[in-house]
């Protein structure tokens, strides 16, 4: 291992974390991961930034919204669902 | 809005009550543009895309089964329209890019020992980060760039999943790749996300020192 790098065990928890947060690891690999936490005080903070930054994507509020529906454009879609509608009574 | 009030929407819209069209147009327009708009990065494409959508899901509306499903459903067209849209744009997608993992995690600073003698893994200070800034603007802004950055097969993982809260299946089913697939872009998107917005903390500290 390179000076510089992750352990084996740090990286195959890297590996495991969105299954981990997401709720989707087996028990048995879920209790193997936070064994690894208990002793690993780095892996705590990346999981802890990872899960802040997840829950930011979760929260995201998109600041710019679409222009104003115009009337035309309106319309062409109102003719769609009435035209769908009909089409399903004709059916 | 959530789930279940755009399944009694489509529910009302099928049985022909046209009082709930305005507010399905109205919801369904801003995701799509939102979600076009990362993906396609213009926004009249956007805005065309979310049109578009709109236009194929109505003339279509019948062969949704189930109005549970409804934001797959729509999603589904969403992606599709997109891609046509891009594929006839002069920005059109790069070729699929694949992210590496090992690229994505964080490495060890050997200069920082721990007190244990254990090195530290450099990593911005997450804690600063209060739970109500998920509404500042800067912080969308620091994670509308790092989405944008992600290359497609990631970008369109990450929204579908954790921006418009899709399931594993769901997703699966509109990108039409399996659910390990899902699974591993999600990840990799996630950590992609993660370390955009790290470099952005680590530098705002840096700055806030000076």
């Amino acid at each position: 291992m390179k000076a510089n790098e992750p352990s084996e065990q740090c990286k195959e928890v890297f590996a495991a974390l969105s299954e981990y947060l997401d709720l989707e690891l087996s028990p048995a690999s879920c209790e193997e991961l936070e064994a690894h936490l208990r002793g690993c005080p780095p892996c705590i903070e990346f999981v802890e930034s990872l899960r802040k930054s997840i829950d930011l994507c979760r929260g995201y509020s998109p600041g710019e919204l679409p222009k104003a529906l115009g009337e035309e454009a309106r319309h062409e879609l109102h003719e769609a669902y009435k035209k769908m509608l009909l089409a399903r009574e004709d059916h | 809005m959530d789930r279940q009030l755009e399944v009694e929407l489509a529910r009302r819209l099928l049985a022909g009550e046209a009082q709930a069209f305005d507010r399905f147009v109205e919801h369904f327009r801003a995701k799509i543009f939102h979600y076009s708009w990362l993906m396609c990065g213009q926004r009249e494409d956007a805005e065309e895309v979310a049109q578009e959508t709109l236009m194929k899901t109505f003339e279509n509306f019948r062969q949704l089964q189930d109005p549970e499903r409804v934001r797959p459903w729509v999603f589904r067209i969403a992606k599709n329209v997109c891609l046509t849209k891009r594929r006839r744009s002069i920005f059109a997608p790069a070729p699929a890019q694949e992210l590496s993992l090992d690229a994505l995690v964080p490495s060890r600073d050997s200069r920082a020992g721990g007190r244990d003698g254990s090195m530290k893994i450099e990593i911005a200070d997450w804690s600063h980060l209060p739970e109500d800034l998920v509404l500042k603007t800067e912080m969308m802004n620091e994670l509308q760039a790092a989405i944008r950055t992600l290359p497609e097969i990631y970008r369109s993982v990450i929204l579908l999943r954790d921006m418009e809260q899709l399931s594993i299946t769901e997703t699966a089913h509109i990108l039409e790749v399996s659910e390990d697939v899902v699974k591993t872009r999600l990840h990799r998107a996630r950590l992609a996300v993660r370390k955009h917005l790290d470099g952005r903390l680590r530098n705002s500290v840096k700055e806030m020192a000076r």
